[in-house]
């Protein structure tokens, strides 16, 4: 037996999961229109590459990758694209994204698929392979799959993550049931890529199940994998905690996994890893929960862009149902309507009632009982975490690690004075973050300004010495040609006005010629000569990097 | 639109406070058994003034009266400051306790959650440095004296002021097993000498500890369903067991068994009940240590050395001083942090 570690904290919610793991995972009738967000995962939106009126074929790209941080989007069957607009998603802001409304032609006709053996392939080029695939972390994040394969240091253990802690939803739970070769072929993949020692599947204790199953495809495969039943504990399948868990080391804070030799991957992710490698499908589609008010709760194999509504139609939705979660009801976001589309990273939709979702009491006053402290899993002081957001007092929640916080709810849940504490946590984060990102703004404006001011002042000063030069050019002109003998004899007498003039310029060009030259480097001993020589030549050299400097025309690094 | 969580299943303020009243009970009932059922009308008249004042002071500051008046936290400052004083004394010394209890020291302060002093405490150290003569009068406990007083006595005294005739107080009423050791000590007696005194019993003072042992009883019963945390009350009877045993140990003639300390006084009902509020209590772990240690060590200082005959009260208020600070210090290491502390 393997030895287990806890982690501070955590809850027992109701699990909740056996209404929709008694029938098989099923699918939905192909809709008549798909509508595909281009940002449905962390990092940078994906960027159009099809046309309006443009047919598509199923595993088509159309939406590139932006940057390094992001991920391609496909058409997850062939049809028309009819429209690229600014759409209703499943976003916390309900802020509309740019989505890419497909009409389904119903023919499924595939684009040519990229399959690789993944043997052949060096971590580097699987990076290369799953950006292009648009394979995202299905838990719920949505984080880039290429960006959790590089690693700093050799990554000893690979731990599958099977937990599936929060309360409802069991997309994980069936698809290890039913596709757990195909979970340990993905598996494989990433274990080959990154060269790890040790494969553990970690699942809840709760789901013996899946444990069987993944247990027999391993044993089938002839693998060295490992599957290790965890203790069924809310937030159990947080990555850091499943991973102190199962090894007992914490990442530390401000860290990822890979910085102490550990990846994390869940089993849904993996599935679709196996899906792009040997079948080269991109991610188009996914396992989603569909659960709560309704008399068919059940999983679904679902086309991302699939709106909700259809696959609450199909699942029957009951009566007295006021409003849908995305997720679970932990973790979970409500949606503005049932009609909007199936993201990567839905892993559950809950029609929600009242009589499942009890409205919550009133809040009360803090009583600082410290019951929040007891179930929270990061070992943070929830009660001065609140006080501090709100009354605004952001620089001190950061001092209290708020951006530890995984916003898992535990605190919450438990809270008797019924305080909606993770609601305040969000409120202070977002406030750090748009302060930051105004102080950020601030402080380029202010550098550019005094930047400016500098360069006006140099550009004055270099014109003055310009002028300066130039004069002293002209008055050394002058003194020479004063030099040249003038020929003697009568002057005409026409000729008066203009020899004085010359007289008077010749007064004034020696006046300046002496102003300007330092009256005391007549009679210098040629040390002193020397001497100056290499002052001069120093003034030079730094006039020349000043002049350098000035003309890349950017602000000056602050130390 | 809130967000996430969408599910709860707290033990709700009030469920908790209740609990701690529940928790009470059998200190009270060896209280009556003992005492005679004076003490319940203490409570029921601490009880009513603490509402009142709440619902004033609620409707004074504007707030809702419904959820802070169904909350059961005034209802467990009375029945503490009830408890602290003695039973005959005038009506008008709990309602004043009471009252300056929930309108200073909890409702200016921002009422629920706000305090910085436990509010009981407040009250009890206004009454014992405003009306000493009347806080000193105890009942003897009914096994003692020849004389019974019967309830309408007593209730005749705590209302009118009036005793049956041939009775005078000093013949129904003494001073608590603290305050007759400290006064016998300062006569030259020693502990042995004086603990012969009729008013003591196996372990403190005859009657008054089985209240304890009744505290006690309710206290073990908050602690196995964690309602409060263990390091508050062990750490408190430690230090003062601790203190008690090595000055025992040390001159037995002239300081008592730590037993007679945890089991006279407001010790038991402190450690559980007082110490133990939340709100003006540490949240951390070390700091609850810390602040128990320092109650401990504070309760036996003023016991022994001080001029009160009780320390818990003035303990638990300095130290409820020291909260900030000591949570302040006490931040422990956050997940992924412990390391980088070491």
């Amino acid at each position: 037996m393997r030895r287990l570690f806890t982690f501070h904290g955590g809850i027992h919610p109701p699990t909740n999961k056996t209404q929709s793991t008694t029938q098989p995972i099923a699918r939905v009738p192909l809709p008549a229109e798909l509508v595909i967000s281009l940002h449905q995962h962390a990092g940078e939106a994906a960027k159009p590459v099809v046309q309006v009126g443009e047919r598509v074929l199923k595993g088509q790209l159309i939406g590139a990758p932006v940057g390094g941080f992001s991920a391609a989007v496909h058409a997850p069957t062939s049809g028309t694209v009819s429209a690229i607009e600014l759409e209703t998603v499943a976003h916390p802001s309900s802020l509309p994204e740019l989505c890419i409304t497909l009409r389904v032609d119903g023919k499924e006709e595939w684009a040519a698929r990229h399959a690789v053996d993944y043997r052949t392939l060096c971590n580097a080029e699987l990076q290369q392979h799953l950006r292009a695939q648009g394979v995202v972390g299905l838990g719920g994040a949505a984080f880039p799959c290429d960006m959790k394969l590089r690693h700093a240091i050799p990554v000893a253990t690979l731990i599958l993550n099977g937990a599936e802690c929060e309360p409802y939803i069991t997309c994980d739970d069936m698809l290890m049931r039913e596709r757990a070769a195909e979970i340990v072929r993905g598996a494989e993949i990433l274990r080959h890529a990154l060269d790890a020692k040790e494969v553990l599947f970690g699942i809840e204790d709760n789901k013996p199940e899946a444990i069987a199953a993944m247990q027999r495809a391993i044993d089938d495969g002839g693998l060295p994998f490992e599957v290790v039943a965890v203790p069924t504990i809310y937030p159990g399948g947080s990555a850091k905690h499943l991973i102190k868990v199962l090894t007992g080391r914490e990442v530390p804070s401000g860290k990822l996994p890979t910085d102490i030799g550990v990846q994390c991957f869940n089993v849904g992710t993996t599935y679709a890893i196996k899906r792009a490698c040997d079948d080269g499908e991109p991610l188009i589609a996914r396992v989603v929960t569909v659960t709560g008010n309704v008399a068919q709760p059940r999983n679904y194999e679902a086309l991302i862009g699939t709106h909700f509504a259809e696959l609450i139609t199909a699942s029957e939705e009951l009566p007295g149902t006021n409003r849908y979660i995305m997720g679970g009801p932990m973790m979970g976001l409500e949606l503005p309507t049932a009609n909007v589309p199936l993201v990567k990273a839905s892993n559950c939709v809950i029609v929600a009632s009242d009589a499942l979702f009890p409205p919550q009491p009133a809040p009360l006053p803090c009583i600082r009982c410290t019951r929040c402290v007891q179930a929270c899993p990061a070992e943070l002081q929830p009660q001065d975490l609140y006080w501090f957001a709100q009354s605004n007092n952001f620089g001190k929640a950061q001092e209290f690690h708020l951006f530890d916080c995984i916003e898992c709810g535990a605190c919450a849940y438990v809270c008797p004075s019924s305080i909606p504490l993770v609601h305040y946590y969000r409120y202070a984060k977002s406030e750090i973050r748009a302060r930051d990102q105004e102080k950020r703004a601030a402080d380029l404006a202010r550098e550019r300004h005094e930047f400016r001011q500098l360069r006006i002042e140099r550009e004055k000063q270099e014109k003055a010495e310009r002028l300066a030069q130039k004069e002293r050019a002209t008055a050394k002109a002058v003194t020479e040609t004063a030099a040249v003998p003038t020929p003697t004899g009568p002057v005409a007498a026409g000729d008066d006005t203009q020899q004085l003039h010359i007289n008077a310029a010749l007064e004034r060009a020696k006046a300046q010629a002496a102003a300007a030259h330092p009256k005391n480097i007549d009679h210098l001993t040629p040390e002193q000569q020397a001497e100056i020589a290499v002052i001069e030549a120093r003034r030079a050299t730094i006039h020349d990097i000043a002049a350098d400097a000035g003309a890349d025309d950017e602000p000056p690094k602050q130390s | 639109m809130l967000s996430s969580p969408f599910i709860s299943r707290p033990l709700a303020v009030n469920q908790i406070m209740l609990r701690v009243l529940l928790a009470l009970l059998p200190g009270i009932a060896l209280y009556v058994w003992y005492f005679g059922p004076a003490i319940l009308v203490s409570l029921t008249v601490a009880s009513l003034t603490a509402l009142a004042t709440e619902a004033l002071m609620l409707k004074l500051r504007g707030r809702p009266l419904k959820p802070f008046l169904s909350d059961n936290s005034a209802l467990l400052t009375a029945w503490l400051l009830a408890l602290s004083v003695p039973p005959l004394a005038p009506w008008w010394l709990v309602v004043i306790g009471v009252a300056f209890a929930i309108a200073v020291a909890k409702q200016l302060y921002g009422g629920l959650g706000s305090n910085p002093f436990n509010p009981a405490m407040i009250g009890y150290a206004v009454l014992i440095i405003s009306f000493p003569h009347e806080m000193t009068h105890w009942l003897s406990p009914q096994a003692l004296g020849s004389i019974h007083l019967s309830f309408a006595d007593q209730m005749s005294y705590v209302f009118r002021h009036t005793l049956p005739p041939g009775l005078t107080l000093d013949a129904i009423t003494m001073s608590t097993p603290l305050d007759t050791l400290k006064t016998q000590l300062h006569l030259g007696h020693s502990v042995s000498e004086i603990r012969e005194l009729p008013i003591y019993g196996r372990l403190a003072g005859q009657g008054s500890e089985m209240v304890a042992v009744g505290f006690a009883l309710g206290g073990l019963y908050l602690l196995f369903t964690r309602i409060i945390s263990w390091h508050l009350p062990l750490v408190y009877l430690g230090t003062l067991f601790a203190l008690a045993g090595i000055f025992h140990l040390f001159d037995p003639a002239h300081y008592v068994t730590p037993l007679f300390h945890w089991f006279s006084g407001a010790a038991m009902i402190g450690a559980f009940f007082i110490l133990t509020d939340p709100i003006s209590s540490p949240t951390t772990t070390k700091g609850k240590v810390i602040f128990a240690a320092g109650a401990g060590i504070l309760t036996y200082l003023i016991r022994v050395f001080g001029g009160f005959p009780d320390g818990m009260a003035f303990a638990t208020i300095l130290m409820n001083l020291c909260v900030p600070i000591i949570d302040a210090y006490t931040q422990p290491a956050i997940f992924g942090q412990k390391d980088a502390n070491k």
